[in-house]
């Protein structure tokens, strides 16, 4: 292959050597997210059972405010490949809405998970109270956290495809930000079937 | 003045104070000598701020050798208190810290340092690119580490070090047992530079996979950046693992939850199979370089090709496989079962396969050799039987039944450090001594390079060899003392005495850089060593952009077939050139970071948030910024080609 600063044949956020370069930079740092997140998977397999005195996933899991974290981030995924979709058509303003309604999904599915780990101290199972609930918090918490980094970064995105429009630049920062939300809506079907579907069984 | 209670030294000796008047004498030495010599502007523009990967591998490798002599001043101690039965020269409590911060100066500090510094300065010349993929992060990268490196070592003196040796394993290391603040710094330090050592991960991984120099296809890598490529994928894949620990171990001791304690369900063993999931293909992170390393000094001081390239390259990729499938042998007494152990004990084994393979691949690359004996060369051919020796007690160490009776002596200490000393030591000493000129622009003394050898390599013999007898009759590592008829003084004291010629090797070799500073010859033109790879290929010293012109490559020694095959490497004519800025956000990042870990350790939690707030607002500095890096000329490119040029005429 042959190295070409400018390729028109690419989308926009492909065009440049460095762009392409950053967004496999990317797709390598996700490879160690997945290892990150398998370890918190491998670590709550094996404490799952080690409630001490504390409850079990079955006694303290809610399937309402669970399913609608899933059915929201499920679909924030869905938006933000529109909002990529757009981009590549060269529609600014149509990105920059679907862009929008991601992060205000993914700020309503940060509020239901805030409201379920209160509910879960509420219910005896907080940070300290067994190895159970330690890891079962640190893991959502770290998801949790990844979304919250998220809303942020997205924003910045925003204000920066605002300012100066859809360069290779923006668009590269975009896609990027794309690849990341829709590793964490990944995360979370993990999260779903494996947390709280098998705990619920 | 109960908040000033806490940085306070739990067990003082007059060890510590002399440290304390140390540290604080060299920062004001630091600090005067660079207001008088008029320094700061330079040390600013030229190395804090700086992006540029030399300069980045050149910091890696100072502050690598600080931690060298940081780690071998405790490793002298720890000899010395138990040269003779029933030393007092350090009471308990001091023995455990010092052998705690050996283990993880030398390990994260020094070797990774180490390692890294030299893919640094190597990797992009040797592939012919003009940097990084992403040389801002590589500074931010070596400054993390950086900070990671002096928060640890800040251990000694303000709060106490760690003391539940460098596994720090739970519930040894929980809060109960190891109240004071030395495992935080563990946790906080480690988490820190692990950061800095992930970011660079992906940064190779990249440049090595998208910026090599047109015609060097994967397979026709030179065999340093193979080894590169293949430690930095280890790296990824890793070191998540060590966060993750890490972060639990945090968690456990500050916050009270219950991942590795001995109650409400939590389990000590889990930490011991994260940390070795993370620790032991982190052994392969560090002899994988060292292994690339020999590659090089060895088919260019043998005069040969390297024998059997791609099963070199193959064999490589097997270990790293493999590395990730042997972690249960580090604790096989601690309650697996027999099938369990088996299987780890089968693949623990199988490594020794495609490491025999390189051996002799090695072997067969000096057969019918023109062989030099330089001072790199020499550690080459050294590495090779100590090495095998201590991969051999390795194998005796994998076998589960019998690593029963090994397990936790003497035995096993001699084996890993006959495993890391000739395999990574005594690669960084030979990679130092064989880029050096390429470095720094000039060689090191050949005699006395080859007496600080003779020391080290003698040395190492004489302080390890008899852990394997002492080890064998019952020794427990990590004993502070022992009585006088157990009978293990004798080697012992062997041991000290290889100790003294290690550091009088080491000695040597910082002795070796000063007199070579001062006298050694700056005309040695490009290619001292008469090399075959593309970092001989540019001037000396190497000009900011690396090569005027992007090299064309046939093979995995371009340079060589340049010099002897009639293969033309620069066939282009000069066109501007595009490098990046320098900034100064990555160190004032990592200072924030520092704060962060500081504060922290010590549960300040308003300087942790308001450093957290710090950090953000530098990663947002970077996301807004419009830097598009400068462009140098073409008349500037021929003004520095010419000037390096005439500096060599004369």
């Amino acid at each position: 292959m042959l190295k070409m600063n400018n390729n028109n044949t690419q989308p926009l956020e492909y065009s440049t050597e460095q762009g392409r370069m950053n967004i496999l930079g990317f797709w390598i740092f996700i490879g160690a997210e997945i290892m990150l997140f398998g370890t918190l998977f491998a670590s709550y397999f094996t404490l799952e059972t080690r409630t001490g005195s504390g409850p079990a996933g079955a006694e303290i899991f809610e399937l309402p405010p669970v399913l609608a974290e899933t059915l929201l981030l499920l679909t924030s995924s869905f938006i933000i490949g529109l909002g990529i979709h757009a981009m590549r058509l060269g529609r600014k303003k149509a990105m920059m809405t679907f862009f929008i309604i991601t992060l205000i999904l993914g700020a309503a599915f940060l509020g239901f998970e805030i409201y379920e780990f209160i509910h879960y101290v509420h219910e005896g199972a907080s940070l300290q109270t067994s190895a159970f609930t330690s890891i079962l918090l640190t893991t959502l918490g770290t998801h949790g956290l990844h979304v919250t980094f998220g809303l942020a970064w997205g924003i910045v995105i925003l204000i920066q495809v605002i300012k100066r429009g859809l360069t290779p630049q923006t668009a590269n920062k975009s896609f990027i930000f794309s690849l990341y939300w829709h590793f964490l809506d990944v995360v979370w079907i993990f999260i779903f079937s494996f947390i709280y579907l098998k705990g619920m069984m | 003045m109960d908040f000033f209670e806490r940085f306070l030294i739990p067990h003082p000796s007059p060890i510590i104070y002399a440290s304390m008047a140390a540290i604080v004498l060299t920062t004001i030495a630091i600090i005067v000598g660079l207001t008088y010599f008029k320094k700061w502007g330079y040390l600013w523009r030229e190395w804090l701020t700086t992006v540029d990967h030399k300069k980045i591998g050149i910091m890696y490798l100072i502050s690598a050798l600080l931690m060298l002599f940081r780690g071998g001043v405790d490793a002298i101690m720890m000899r010395a208190q138990t040269s003779m039965p029933e030393n007092t020269l350090l009471d308990a409590q001091h023995y455990n810290e010092i052998f705690s911060t050996h283990g993880v100066v030398m390990i994260f500090f020094m070797a990774m340092g180490f390692i890294i510094a030299l893919m640094n300065f190597v990797i992009p010349l040797q592939i012919g690119a003009r940097d990084v993929a992403y040389p801002r992060l590589n500074a931010v990268s070596f400054w993390l580490y950086f900070m990671g490196a002096m928060l640890f070592n800040l251990s000694f003196v303000i709060g106490g070090s760690p003391s539940s040796g460098w596994t720090s394993y739970f519930p040894l290391a929980g809060s109960e047992l190891s109240p004071s603040v030395g495992t935080n710094y563990y946790m906080l330090a480690l988490q820190i530079s692990g950061l800095g050592t992930l970011m660079t991960g992906i940064n190779f991984i990249v440049t090595i996979l998208k910026m090599r120099a047109p015609g060097m296809t994967l397979m026709k890598m030179p065999m340093f950046t193979w080894s590169g490529l293949i430690t930095n994928i280890i790296i990824v894949f890793a070191f998540p693992v060590l966060t993750v620990a890490l972060a639990m171990g945090t968690m456990d001791r500050l916050f009270g939850t219950n991942f590795f304690t001995t109650t409400d369900g939590g389990m000590d063993m889990l930490w011991a199979n994260l940390f070795w999931v993370w620790g032991h293909p982190e052994v392969y992170i560090l002899i994988l370089p060292a292994f690339g390393i020999y590659s090089e000094v060895i088919s260019t001081f043998a005069k040969r090709n390297l024998y059997g390239y791609n099963s070199m390259v193959a064999s490589m990729v097997v270990i790293s496989l493999l590395s990730f499938v042997v972690w249960v042998h580090h604790f096989f007494t601690m309650g697996q079962g027999a099938m369990v152990n088996s299987i780890f004990s089968i693949t623990t084994m199988a490594i020794a396969i495609p490491t025999g393979i390189k051996i002799f691949n090695w072997l067969l690359t000096l057969w019918k050799g023109k062989i030099v004996f330089t001072v790199p060369m020499l550690y080459s051919l050294a590495f090779i039987p100590i090495f095998t020796i201590g991969g051999v007690t390795g194998v005796m160490l994998g076998m589960s039944a019998a690593d029963y009776q090994y397990h936790n002596t003497m035995f096993l200490v001699a084996h890993f450090h006959l495993v890391i000393i000739p395999g990574v030591v005594f690669a960084m000493l030979a990679g130092l001594t064989y880029w050096w000129p390429k470095m720094f622009g000039f060689m090191l003394n050949e005699r006395i390079g080859k007496w600080a050898f003779s020391f080290i390599s003698i040395g190492t013999c004489v302080a390890f060899f008899p852990m394997f007898i002492s080890g064998l009759d019952g020794q427990a590592r990590r004993m502070y003392t022992y009585s006088e008829s157990t009978g293990f003084g004798i080697w012992n004291m062997i041991s000290f005495i290889g100790a003294i010629g290690l550091a009088i090797g080491f000695i040597l070799i910082v002795y070796n850089i000063y007199y070579s500073t001062r006298y050694a010859s700056r005309d040695v033109g490009d290619d001292p060593w008469d090399a075959r790879s593309l970092e001989w290929a540019t001037h000396n010293p190497v000009p900011e952009y690396n090569f005027a012109i992007t090299p064309h490559v046939n093979s995995s020694q371009a340079l060589w077939d340049s010099k002897k095959n009639g293969h033309t490497l620069f066939r282009d004519g000069l066109k501007e050139i595009h490098m990046p800025n320098n900034s100064g956000v990555p160190f004032v990042m990592s200072v924030f970071f520092f704060i962060f870990g500081f504060s922290f350790i010590f549960s300040m939690w308003i300087t942790v948030i308001a450093s957290l707030i710090g950090i953000f607002a530098c990663m947002l500095h970077r996301s807004f910024e419009n830097d598009h890096g400068h462009h140098i000329s073409v008349e500037e490119i021929k003004r520095t080609e010419s000037e390096v040029r005439g500096a060599k005429n004369e």
